[in-house]
């Protein structure tokens, strides 16, 4: 996983690369919370674009993230959302917490890479 | 006449986390054999990586002990058994709920059961408190367009 601050932005995108299971999301859960209370973002983007397994471990981990950044005053969102990935979401009903970005332009032309 | 296609494998491992990568992608190139889609396969990894979560998490606790997984193949359908001999579960019912959850605090969703079932085509459990738990699963991998080689050698559909 690596992560990127926008500072003008106060934007915060974590591209996690690893795949997303109850090992992996231990080690993702404190890097991504070390960031966020090292920058104090205004909002947050994960991109899902490189991530080739999730299970419902990934939830577990959004809605821990979304509570931890709401409380602390940040915007959450994903990008790059696809597959079982998607579905997985959607049947947990978190896009009605963290919605996705859909489109690149949306983040304001800053690249995610 | 074609002969009915049947194999089988058995694998048993112990309940470390780092095995859920291991089990599903074992699995999964069990599986391969039936010539699934990458969609079908991807649905597979992800029900055998819930169900041995919940060995791991719910059957042994911090405790460890052996998972098994028992992996039959019967013309185009794959029938997976991964059991346990860890606490059992109380409540079956409750424990298929989505969002049922014995562990919020470790942000568990609660939604393992409702993942199995819906991305396989049936799902079972079976249950003894204090002497575990088996999960059988199965679905059927649809099949493929035959191809086969024209008079000139190139492959067209049947």
């Amino acid at each position: 996983m690596t992560s990127k601050f926008y500072e003008k932005d106060k934007l915060l995108v974590f591209k996690i690369s690893d795949e997303i299971d109850d090992h992996n999301v231990q080690k993702i859960r404190g890097k991504v919370d070390y960031e966020i209370e090292r920058y104090m973002p205004k909002r947050i983007i994960f991109d899902f674009d490189s991530v080739s397994f999730m299970d419902s471990a990934g939830i577990g981990l959004m809605i821990g993230r979304y509570k931890f950044a709401t409380m602390l005053g940040a915007k959450v969102e994903m990008i790059n959302v696809q597959g079982n990935v998607k579905r997985i979401f959607e049947m947990s009903g978190i896009l009605r917490l963290i919605p996705l970005v859909e489109d690149i332009r949306d983040i304001d032309d800053i690249k995610v890479s | 006449m074609k002969e009915k296609f049947e194999n089988e494998m058995k694998l048993e491992f112990i309940s470390k986390s780092s095995n859920e990568a291991f089990a599903r992608v074992a699995v999964a190139a069990f599986a391969a054999q039936l010539d699934p889609t990458i969609e079908e396969l991807a649905d597979i990894k992800t029900a055998v990586s819930e169900a041995v979560t919940n060995s791991i998490i719910h059957g042994y606790e911090d405790k460890q002990g052996i998972i098994k997984i028992v992996c039959k193949l019967k013309e185009n359908e794959i029938i997976i058994e991964i059991s346990d001999t860890g606490k059992g579960i109380e409540d079956i019912e409750a424990a298929k709920e989505p969002l049922y959850t014995t562990k919020p605090n470790l942000e568990r969703s609660g939604m393992g059961f409702t993942i199995m079932e819906s991305f396989m085509d049936s799902m079972e459990i079976e249950s003894i408190v204090g002497l575990g738990t088996k999960v059988t699963m199965s679905k059927k991998i649809k099949e493929k367009e035959e191809k086969t080689e024209d008079e000139f050698g190139i492959l067209v559909n049947d």
